[in-house]
């Protein structure tokens, strides 16, 4: 009776060591994962605020004294707080337009039931797999044509047509799962469809609309392709495109590359430490149902 | 009822379907056409001469498409295989644990919102013969420094930040099919004595099955549109064309060399050549899904 239960023991114990024995290795692996992101942010960070020589010597001592003039060089050799300003204007533009149309085509997508919908359906899938190097061309001669090289409209306009199906598609999975009923008690009331769409879906779907937006804003704000092939004038430039330029004149120059890699980053993971929830639930939805 | 009336149906849909027709399938089509044609440079937009199936022709005998294509072919299988492959033990891992989860979520996605811009800012930082972060850390161990974009290992340097930056996406898609597997399977499982490392292969696997399928169509369609990353770090394939990328080197056709025409054959090329792989991943990989 007694040897049972002392193996027994035995047992109980030594899966114990072994659980604590993979639990380390799991936590040792993730955190080497986590510090490659981490240090290497704050290798490019802590270097921003040293001289451009002591990084050449020794880039991983901690700046005790940090200066700014890597930020002062910066922001005086290009015109930041301009570049700021276009990439604002064009994401933000890109965004509203995005969710104004994605979020009308979404509703009757999902609410109306006629006989081209799978064929729309298609449409709208089929276009994501449109990389933008086949579109470019044709898409360039249609702005020039309009007169809107470097003028922010001609990358809100196309940069919108190619989020647009991604954000129809995240909100349609959304919407599908909205109950009726509210919908049809407004309908009792005297509301039409309009009224509807603006009082019952749209503060309902407030969570797929968020995901959308932050999405549309990430992959507009990082866009270097359509930017680079639209915009010819360097005060439009928005923050990709200058930095894109600047590491080819200044890239030697490590303390002003440091400092230009944090002014970009540093809008970026404040955006996302805040609304990261939202981003990560939204994503899940949008990739499996696509 | 309320959907009975279908006028308004028009209202709400014509506006995304005008966009998307003029800017998304009219260009598309229209590049096709342009594939046929012999277009000197952005000015001559809109004219060029019929050539027929020249550009296409034009490919087979090129050496740097054949280079674009080998890379591009590279960066497919470390995707699939290298990064995927991270993500889902990172994904596995996480879902094991229970402190600190929401942390790593946080760290491991962070990459996948900065800008290929940035990230490849960053990278030249770390690359830099004279002071960079790796010969650093070289010079600390007492070793030698290195060349890191030489012709022999430009290609792997170029595509190590692409796939570091993106394994937190797919991380992400694995986590979440994980998190979707009802708690009950694992307590039958507990119940039969399945535990530990069988436990993944024999049940958590075969459960995320289609997930792990959607990241591999996202790896493929992903690795076709790189453009960014080895654009900051080794411009125009530098050196000597060794790092273009299908992407790229239609990037450096059109708009620097500025034959539109084979610019528009390489970006047709591009979607054939994603569409079929795609489509024999998707065959071979064909397994019963199971519903729980």
């Amino acid at each position: 009776m007694g040897k049972t239960a002392s193996n027994f023991d035995r047992l109980v114990k030594q899966t114990r060591i072994k659980n604590i024995l993979a639990k380390t290795f799991i936590y040792l692996f993730l955190s080497a994962w986590a510090m490659t992101t981490i240090y290497a942010l704050f290798w490019v960070v802590n270097n921003s605020f040293k001289d451009k020589t002591v990084i050449l010597s020794d880039s991983f001592s901690l700046a005790v004294n940090p200066i700014p003039d890597n930020y002062i060089t910066a922001f005086n050799k290009m015109n930041i707080g301009r570049a700021y300003l276009n990439s604002f204007i064009i994401s933000g533009c890109t965004v509203i337009f995005v969710m104004i149309l994605a979020g009308l085509a979404a509703y009757a997508m999902t609410r109306y039931n006629f006989r081209l919908k799978n064929t729309l359906y298609m449409v709208f899938a089929g276009s994501i797999l449109f990389p933008a190097f086949s579109t470019i061309v044709p898409i360039f001669k249609m702005v020039l044509d309009m007169k809107l090289v470097s003028n922010p409209l001609g990358v809100i306009i196309p940069q919108t047509a190619s989020y647009l199906s991604f954000a129809i598609i995240v909100l349609m999975g959304f919407m599908s799962n909205l109950p009726l009923e509210l919908e049809e008690a407004a309908f009792m009331e005297g509301c039409n469809v309009f009224n509807i769409f603006a009082r019952i879906i749209l503060p309902l779907s407030k969570p797929a609309f968020a995901t959308v937006a932050i999405f549309t804003f990430c992959w507009s704000y990082n866009d270097l392709f359509v930017q680079m092939v639209i915009l010819r004038k360097r005060d439009t430039y928005p923050i990709c495109t200058l930095l894109n330029e600047i590491s080819s004149q200044f890239g030697t120059d490590f303390g002003l590359m440091a400092s230009a890699v944090t002014i970009v980053v540093f809008p970026v993971l404040i955006v996302y430490l805040f609304l990261q929830n939202n981003i990560v639930k939204g994503l899940t939805a949008g990739a499996i149902k696509g | 009822m309320i959907y009975k009336d279908k006028k308004p149906l028009f209202i709400f849909l014509t506006p995304a379907l005008i966009v998307l027709f003029i800017f998304l399938y009219y260009p598309f089509f229209r590049n096709i056409a342009n594939s046929f044609l012999d277009i000197k440079g952005l000015g001559a937009l809109g004219g060029g001469k019929f050539v027929g199936l020249d550009n296409y022709v034009r490919m087979t005998s090129d050496k740097t498409i054949g280079i674009s294509l080998k890379n591009t072919m590279f960066m497919m299988t470390l995707a699939v295989v290298v990064q995927v492959g991270i993500a889902l033990i990172l994904a596995l891992m996480v879902d094991s644990i229970r402190r600190g989860a929401q942390f790593y979520r946080t760290v491991f996605f962070f990459p996948v919102v900065v800008s290929a811009t940035a990230i490849g800012l960053m990278f030249n930082l770390f690359y830099a013969y004279n002071g960079g972060l790796f010969n650093q850390i070289l010079e600390k161990l007492g070793k030698e420094p290195v060349l890191w974009l030489s012709d022999k290992l430009a290609i792997y340097m170029v595509s190590l930040p692409v796939i570091w930056q993106y394994v937190g996406f797919y991380f992400v898609i694995i986590l979440t099919g994980l998190n979707g597997i009802p708690e009950e399977i694992y307590e039958y499982a507990l119940i039969d004595g399945v535990t530990g490392f069988k436990k993944t292969w024999y049940i958590s696997l075969p459960l995320i099955w289609d997930v792990i399928k959607v990241c591999i169509t996202l790896a493929i369609t992903g690795s076709l549109k790189v453009f960014d990353l080895p654009w900051v770090l080794a411009p125009n394939g530098a050196p000597k064309g060794l790092t273009h990328f299908l992407g790229t080197y239609m990037y450096f056709n059109t708009f620097i060399s500025q034959s539109v025409g084979y610019g528009a054959a390489i970006s047709v090329f591009i979607v054939v050549l994603g569409l079929f792989v795609s489509f024999t991943v998707n065959k071979l990989f064909k397994h019963e899904t199971i519903v729980y």
